[in-house]
């Protein structure tokens, strides 16, 4: 490339008319679904340590709501953030409008909405594929097909139409999530319906095959829903918030190549000490063992772009969250490896240790990166000075933190303990407990865990305040953070 | 190439000269310890490989030279638990339950083998540890419906309770008093009065005087003339404040009414004789064993 076109194309004033309708809906949708998946998580959590709770309704019951809880969180909050930030990032780092007009844009965005209600009835109804994290069954799987299929040409479609002559990190990762999870999505929901006008649906699979396709969805879904799209949202508001240039760009490079590589191996861990092969189960677990580093890449390249910034983790709770998922994600993609391997997995399998697990990934990164994002885009979308209280966003941060705590140490303590005394063995061989004994033992860490929901989720409702408040323009008189809050009185 | 590589102050390092939305690059080189500890753990991996079954190839897969899968490492455990119990397992064999329970070494053994397979067998209905459950009686009292002498609990968990695919299955079968017709509702009403009043717990006493007599033509056969029960027959002790399915008025007239028909499984059929064994001397000794 001539020196002379790099030249023209650095950012310049030309306006362009960016699409914001629709990203401005999704990250409404954001909160809204955020908080009723958190509401009927917290909800799920009194249930396991009070199972009255359920009222004998069997719309309330756990295996109905565990996946509305599952799906809420993953596809409906994190789906809608996926969605709002992609739209954003790919319009502002391209400069470009998104491709479709206003038609096709807003039509991934209610059809995915449409997808999410349709699923959400059929769990609470009993309409179920009973596959994890992929329960719809197969006419709304069509849909989302669609919707999907629409996605991916406006995403690419914006690419294609940038004024910038490369393509930003973020948008990489983004497209690498919506690529995937079509494929994905394609593969694991293969399936002949009973009848064209039944709901009905058997999977193409069976036996291990199947729980081998299950979980190379399932893992995969963890590792380009939940790790690849996030860390496109992680690329694009750190550096922008922080005000720093990112860290390492030829870090960025090999990070995302050997993610991309070595992710879709891992799902076999899923399944040690199962009918799996042997040689297979192996090679789960040494591409989770490789997918270490790759996976730190990203929090290498979040974490290091705050160098010279870092005094701004005290004015800006905003960045806090995102600084802090960092740090969560770190933690877990971490603690994945380890419980991949195979001696590991032999005593956390089947326990409260791979909850905690999920959820220090979902709460801490994928939830605390969102609201980082959300909290930035908030005020950027509708023109306002700034959010209506950055002290709320402070609280926010602290109740979400310690209801974090509270859930990940307690299902350590808990997975531990139920491992440990599934396997406990006496001196001459006999197994120690009995099942119901290990339940009994898990009671008190239930109701620790269920407060850090709540916690977590009183945060949440912090969040809606700060946002309705914000878009009706109102400004908190407050003091800035990290000055003394009295000064606010004068 | 790009033009506008700048220079970072904070870092000293340059940039790569691409901006998106303000948003600018480094030219920061990997961090040497990700780059070797990347290295180490793929290095580790093909090791891994090398011993263990890995790679699929063409018609078979690589088997590892340590030559050891989930199934033998399986047979391992299992061997090894079976080879530490045999000298036990071929004295429990040997041995009568009454010659078990006076050899402590043996006795011990049985205890420990019993809690554990009574945790996993029966702790479902009977409860943890035989604390019972509504409709499954505590093994930890004194009452028991079908003996609790070593060999009658013996003989109990190798046939079962109504347990239709075994011949020798112990069996009874009150009758259904109010669904079949045999008593009218009042007849039903009276003889729970009298029951109750077995406990001093009757509210109406003329109804129970009234309900004695139908006792006698109806219950008594199998209850007893006293309503203690006959354990031959597998028929409860009324008179105690123990009850299987409840002692109030209305569970009561729910029994009389429909029967009860409480199921066991014959354990012979399924577990062992060494097993059946020392489970017989764990529930014997959970407090009540006769």
């Amino acid at each position: 490339m001539s020196q002379g076109s790099m030249a023209q194309t650095a950012p310049s004033s030309a306006a362009v008319n960016y699409n914001m309708d629709v990203v401005r809906w999704g990250a409404l949708a954001t909160v809204f679904w955020g908080v009723i998946g958190f509401l009927v998580g917290d909800v799920l959590a009194w249930q396991l340590a009070f199972p009255a709770l359920n009222f004998d309704i069997e719309y309330l019951n756990f295996g109905r709501l565990r996946p509305l809880h599952t799906s809420a969180v993953i596809f409906a909050f994190g789906g809608n953030a996926l969605l709002a930030t992609s739209f954003y990032v790919v319009q502002r780092t391209c400069r470009a409008s998104l491709y479709g007009g206003k038609a096709l844009p807003a039509f991934v965005f209610w059809g995915y909405q449409l997808f999410i209600v349709m699923a959400a009835i059929g769990y609470v109804t009993g309409v179920t594929q009973g596959r994890e994290y992929a329960e719809p069954e197969w006419f709304v799987d069509l849909w989302l097909t669609i919707v999907w299929v629409c996605y991916l040409a406006v995403f690419v479609g914006t690419l294609l139409k940038r004024r910038e002559p490369h393509i930003y990190v973020a948008n990489w990762f983004y497209l690498a999530f919506i690529v995937t999870i079509a494929m994905l999505h394609l593969g694991n929901n293969l399936a002949i319906p009973v009848s064209l006008f039944g709901t009905k649906s058997y999977s193409m699979f069976s036996g291990v095959q199947d729980a081998l396709t299950q979980w190379w969805y399932g893992h995969n879904a963890v590792g380009f829903f939940l790790t690849a799209g996030f860390l496109g949202m992680m690329y694009y508001f750190i550096p922008k918030r922080a005000e720093r240039p990112v860290y390492s760009y030829r870090l960025s490079i090999i990070h995302f190549w050997a993610l991309i590589f070595l992710y879709i191996w891992a799902g076999p861990h899923h399944l040690h000490y199962t009918a799996l092969p042997d040689w297979a189960q192996t090679l789960g677990m040494t591409f989770s063992i490789m997918l270490w580093m790759p996976s730190w890449g990203g929090m290498i390249n979040g974490l290091m772009t705050l160098s010279g910034a870092w005094d701004k983790l005290r004015t800006d709770p905003v960045l806090r969250f995102m600084v802090a998922a960092v740090g969560f994600y770190g933690m877990s993609t971490f603690e994945g490896p380890v419980m991949s391997i195979k001696a590991v997995n032999g005593l956390s399998h089947y326990t409260d240790w791979t909850i905690g697990h999920v959820h220090s990934g979902a709460l801490g990164w994928v939830a605390f990166v969102s609201f980082g994002a959300i909290y930035h885009l908030i005020p950027v979308l509708w023109n306002r000075e700034r959010l209506y209280s950055m002290r709320l966003v402070s609280h926010h941060f602290w109740l979400g933190t310690i209801g974090i705590v509270l859930y990940i140490t307690s299902m350590w303590v808990s997975g531990i303990m139920q491992g440990l005394m599934w396997r406990a063995y006496d001196e001459l061989g006999f197994l120690q407990y009995s099942f119901i004994e290990t339940v009994e033992a898990m009671h008190p860490y239930y109701i620790i865990r269920a407060t850090g929901g709540l916690l977590f989720l009183l945060g949440s409702f912090l969040m809606v305040w700060n946002v309705y408040k914000t878009i009706r323009g109102d400004l908190r008189n407050e003091a800035p953070i990290g000055t003394p809050a009295t000064v606010a009185a004068e | 190439m790009p033009t506008n590589v700048e220079k970072d102050q904070v870092s000293g390092r340059e940039t790569t000269g691409h901006e998106w939305d303000g948003i600018k690059e480094l030219n920061t080189p990997l961090p040497s310890w990700w780059v070797y500890v990347f290295w180490v753990t793929i290095i580790w991996s093909v090791g891994y490989w090398v011993v263990y079954p890995s790679w699929p190839t063409a018609t078979d897969y690589l088997k590892g030279t340590f030559g050891t899968t989930n199934r033998t490492q399986l047979h391992e455990t299992m061997a090894n638990v079976a080879a530490e119990r045999a000298p036990y397992m071929e004295r429990l064999a040997a041995l009568d339950v009454s010659e078990v329970v006076n050899d402590p070494e043996l006795l011990n053994f049985s205890m420990a083998g019993g809690k554990a397979i009574f945790a996993d067998n029966c702790a479902p209905c009977h409860g943890t540890g035989g604390s019972g459950n509504p409709g499954f009686p505590s093994l930890q009292d004194d009452a028991w419906l079908w003996g609790g002498s070593l060999d009658a609990i013996n003989e109990t968990l190798h046939v079962g309770i109504r347990w239709d695919a075994n011949e020798d299955t112990r069996l009874n079968d009150m009758p259904a008093f109010g669904r079949d017709g045999l008593l009218e509702r009042e007849d039903i009403s009276d003889v729970v009065q009298f029951v109750m009043g077995y406990s001093n717990r009757a509210t109406d006493g003329d109804a129970a005087q009234r309900g004695a007599i139908v006792f006698e033509e109806n219950c008594a056969a199998c209850h007893g003339d006293n309503g203690k029960g006959i354990q031959e027959l597998g028929a409860p002790n009324l008179t105690d404040a123990i009850w299987l399915y409840g002692g109030d008025q209305a569970t009561l007239t729910d029994t009389v009414t429909n029967s009860r028909r409480g199921v066991m499984p014959a354990w012979g059929d399924r577990l062992d004789e060494e097993t059946i064994k020392m489970l017989t001397v764990y529930v014997h000794s959970l407090g009540g064993g006769q």
